[in-house]
């Protein structure tokens, strides 16, 4: 204890005297830099420009793992290395289409199948080592390593074989696909590109695995985005401070990022992220609630609040549609009889009263959902999907033609009967930690009561309630929500195909359960391989309606991305994907106050 | 002119408070599973005497509260049309005391509905809530420590009466049931229990888990009591006499612990509706929709309804005059002199 404090004053001393020293240093080196900058190839960013300095503190939903992409599974570390890494092309989360990052330019050949990349000239992570090439082609390597178990690895897979990465000149890069892909450069978004003087060594040790995590990231890591490790401290916050060597700019040539540091503080509590935010302890708040930005809202000292409109979030009930075979119970069987039919579940998805989801549980801050692209995707929904109105009436008939019949329940209320004269009924989970949730269930609840369904609503916290789902799979029906991470449909290529794991009702099929289930698998495999936007949007909106037809999962409502700051932040422009307040982090700056500028 | 005993005063009140939970379907207005999702976290309307234009009217009213355009929380009123309430009016079909079916109920209104405690997220009736709530709480409670009683009864008397290995055995099981930390124990014991329970199934299981759980103390009570009431010289002398033990507990023992099992009944109930309140609170007492004090309060738990929705506490003031009455029933059983000191021990370190 007392060593390392007698370190830290001594580091401060030469700290001090190193910054005497930069700051001489800076002033002779001033000619010198515009020749420097030449060379290097700072990617312009337009928008307001800021001023440079100050602490950012933001609050992070749990504590982050790692800083190690190989190995981040879990969505606080992701949000980490998201600031701490870059990509060769990212998309824009504002506009939701490609930009150039690391790679300054790129080619795609006629056939579809040869990727050409151009890296900026004088890249630098961020302990100030040169990156080139065979960073990129180190990278690809051990991201396709089976012995590595990286989760980028599938995405990397095109008609079944490993791409290919080529290096072509220091600054050129060349990935051979065997096949076409639908989602082009977007593929690159999100592959952080690792420093290979420092992973190299661990790599061929095969101890990747352990390398990154947070209290030893300062000198084991290094990265290309705009923040750096500082200072971990285990259970209470991460500090992160500026990249000098970022490779962005402002519109004026300041070298962006603007903050000094950005500070994560570890709150698991959404309320207690509420109580933070309002009395000042953190500058920027997301994914708010709709009640909890209406109490913000009411009582707007010093911050402002913005709804950035609909998201990319999907909430939808599913039956349990898992064929168990003889295994499963007599009682299961009975119920999975009208579970598998389309029609009970159609009349189940016309009784749901989504207006009433709307207002009741999102406040008028969300919209109602009849299919998988959420309303916050501009470019890929199907305006043509039947949004059928809410309709009593209609889910009767649909029941009748389905068979079932109604009889007079215990207390004298009318009750569903099937075919064999059971009555209907079953338990609806949901996650215990989500109140928005457990609302929408209790209004489906309702709403199937006036069917005449029996429903207990089963609240369950939310790892048993997904072990449940795609382990055991005892259950009758859930309700749960799902954030598209991208745009492009392929972000979801795990709910869709009926072999992924996220194709919640019947997960991880060796073949496709049923015929449209492998008409859905078809479409999806078409139109990775279509070359143009219309073509892959036409398959695509054909996939949407096969859904809607066959209603596996009932789409309820999705909320609208709500988010706040104080108003001393400048350039705060919540985007509906994710990380949604942080997505421009690098232009993010503090107006006033109690910036310590050490330029 | 006498004054009333507060024995009889305390038990007047608390057949009044439990007469008007047992009639909740006819003081109740509305269903409490009935959602009005035109009106969520409505506030609880006003009654009013004087209308929009200055008139004094006898028979007091409401205006019926929507909500303000573009808004979702905010009300206001509308004072175009005012609504009279009406007393005895025909209405949602219940059953009164749970079997007789019925449609009459004590107030109303015509062509709108009164909310007098406001409505929860779903636009529910809460003061309907509240009063089919109690039934739920109250009669767990009841129940409860009927079981309690009646366990804690027959095992402080087999111990007591009989004593030796008996006496032992029974008196550390009390001693280990007293130590075990049954709220979390209860967790467990939720987590191992089909999942989905019907309501009426979770009711039962909740009034067989406290009661089966807090029969140690009035075990101890009685077996105290039992233990000097034994040795007394007329059931000696009915021993004497040839009396087995059976008719020497029935008849000369056992009429000795009435009153301490009064005042422990008078002491449980509000404990153990308690008891039902922190289970309903946490979720694992009756499911939704069906109403309980406890998950009455549990929207409580989200901060957005802790500072925006007062009107949500209502359910915690609704159980302070139950409480008040029975504890105050039990300090004036104890008064009457009929409470043993072993007793009053007990109250003691409850207050």
């Amino acid at each position: 204890m007392k060593n390392s404090r007698v370190t830290n004053s001594y580091c401060r001393m030469s700290l001090i005297r190193l910054f005497a020293f930069v700051a001489f240093f800076v002033h002779v080196a001033a000619a010198s830099a515009q020749q420097k900058n030449a060379k290097e190839d700072l990617q312009v960013l337009p928008g307001e420009v800021g001023r440079p300095g100050g602490r950012l503190v933001v609050s992070l939903r749990g504590e982050p793992k790692t800083v190690n992409p190989l190995i981040a599974a879990d969505t606080r570390s992701r949000e980490v290395i998201g600031v701490m890494q870059a990509d060769l092309v990212h998309i824009n989360r504002a506009t939701q289409l490609t930009e150039s990052a690391l790679a300054k330019s790129w080619k795609i050949s006629p056939d579809g199948l040869t990727y050409t990349l151009v890296l900026r000239q004088g890249l630098r992570f961020s302990d100030g080592q040169p990156l080139d090439a065979d960073d990129v082609i180190f990278t690809f390597r051990v991201y396709l390593d089976e012995n590595v178990h990286a989760p980028q690895r599938d995405l990397l897979i095109v008609g079944g074989k490993p791409i290919v990465v080529r290096k072509v000149d220091a600054h050129t890069i060349v990935f051979q696909l065997a096949k076409t892909y639908g989602v082009g450069e977007r593929l690159f978004d999100g592959l952080a590109i690792l420093p290979r003087h420092l992973l190299e060594k661990p790599y061929q040790e095969g101890k990747l695995g352990q390398f990154g995590a947070l209290a030893a990231a300062r000198d084991q890591w290094a990265g290309l985005g705009p923040f750096r490790m500082k200072e971990y401290v285990a259970g209470q916050r991460l500090v992160l401070e500026r990249n000098p060597y970022y490779w962005k700019s402002d519109a004026k040539g300041n070298r962006l990022p603007y903050l000094e540091e950005l500070v994560f503080l570890f709150v698991p509590n959404a309320d207690a992220q509420v109580l933070k935010f309002q009395s000042g302890e953190t500058d920027m708040i997301s994914q708010l609630s709709a009640e909890n930005f209406s109490v913000l809202s009411r009582q707007q000292r010093g911050y402002t609040m913005t709804d950035g409109g609909p998201g990319l979030e999907y909430n939808f009930l599913f039956f349990n549609l898992n064929d168990a075979g003889d295994k499963s119970s007599p009682e299961m069987q009975r119920k999975q009889k009208w579970f598998r039919d389309a029609k009970f579940r159609l009349a189940v998805s016309t009784a749901v009263d989504r207006e009433a989801i709307v207002r009741l549980v999102y406040q008028g801050r969300g919209s109602a959902l009849w299919g998988l692209v959420a309303p916050g995707n501009r470019r890929w929904g199907n305006e043509k999907l039947p949004r059928p109105p809410r309709s009593l009436e209609r889910a009767r008939m649909l029941l009748q033609e389905a068979g079932f019949s109604w009889g007079n329940g215990r207390n004298g209320e009318s009750s569903l009967l099937d075919s064999d004269g059971k009555s209907v009924e079953f338990s609806i989970l949901t996650s215990s930690s989500n109140a928005d949730r457990a609302k929408m269930t209790a209004l489906v609840q309702d709403d199937l009561k006036q069917l005449g369904m029996r429903v207990q609503v089963v609240p369950l916290e939310f790892r048993s309630l997904l072990d449940r789902v795609t382990q055991s799979k005892e259950y009758d029906a859930c309700v749960m929500g799902i954030a598209s991470l991208d745009a492009d449909p392929n972000s979801d290529i795990n709910v869709w195909l009926s072999s992924g794991g996220t194709h919640l009702w019947n997960p991880s099929q060796a073949h496709p359960a049923t015929l449209w289930e492998a008409e859905i698998d078809r479409l999806f495999d078409s139109q990775m391989s279509a070359r143009t936007f219309d073509e892959r949007k036409k398959i695509y909106d054909r996939m949407q309606e096969v859904m809607a037809e066959q209603q596996p999962m009932i789409f309820l409502a999705s909320a609208n991305i709500l988010a706040g700051a104080k108003n001393s932040v400048g350039n705060f422009h919540p985007a509906v994907l994710e990380p949604y307040i942080l997505w421009n982090v690098e232009q993010l700056y503090l107006k006033t106050g109690t910036e310590n500028a050490t330029r | 002119m006498k004054v009333p005993s507060p024995f009889k005063t305390w038990l007047v009140a608390l057949v009044v408070l439990h007469g008007i939970v047992a009639c909740a379907g006819f003081f109740a207005p509305y269903d409490p599973v009935e959602q009005d999702r035109k009106s969520p976290y409505l506030p609880p309307v006003r009654l009013h005497l004087v209308d929009a234009s200055g008139h004094l009217h006898l028979r007091p009213f409401v205006y019926t509260l929507n909500l303000q355009a573009g808004s979702f929380e905010q009300y206001e009123e509308d004072t175009t049309q005012l609504h009279p309430i009406q007393f005895f009016l025909s209405g949602a079909q219940y059953r009164l005391l749970g079997f007789l079916p019925c449609r009459l109920h004590f107030f109303g209104a015509d062509n709108t509905r009164i909310y007098l405690l406001g409505t929860d997220a779903f636009g529910r009736d809460q003061l309907s809530r509240l009063l089919f709530g109690g039934q739920v709480s109250l009669l767990a409670g009841l129940l409860g420590a009927g079981i309690t009683l009646l366990l804690g009864a027959s095992i402080g008397a087999l111990a007591g009466y009989y004593g030796g290995w008996r006496d032992t055995v029974l008196m550390r099981l009390a001693e280990i049931f007293l130590a075990l930390p049954w709220l979390y124990l209860l967790f467990a014991l939720r987590a191992f229990l089909p999942l989905a329970v019907s309501p009426l199934g979770a009711f039962f299981l909740i009034i067989a888990v406290i009661g089966a759980v807090g029969w140690a103390r009035p075990a101890r009570l009685v077996r105290g009591v039992v233990l000097s009431a034994k040795e007394r010289d007329f059931v000696r002398a009915a021993r004497g006499f040839g009396a087995s033990p059976a008719y020497l507990l029935r008849r000369h023992i056992l009429p000795e612990t009435y009153s301490v099992l009064l005042t422990q009944a008078a002491i449980l109930i509000p404990q153990y509706v308690l008891a039902e309140m922190t289970l309903s609170f946490l979720g694992l007492g009756v499911p939704e929709p069906v109403p309980s004090w406890g998950n009455l309060l549990s929207s409580l738990q989200q901060y957005s309804v802790l500072v925006s929705y007062w009107w949500m506490y209502l359910p915690a003031l609704v159980m302070v005059p139950f409480f008040l009455g029975y504890l105050g029933l039990a300090s004036a059983l104890q008064e009457r002199g009929e409470a043993y000191k072993i007793a009053g021990r007990s109250l003691g370190s409850l207050m």
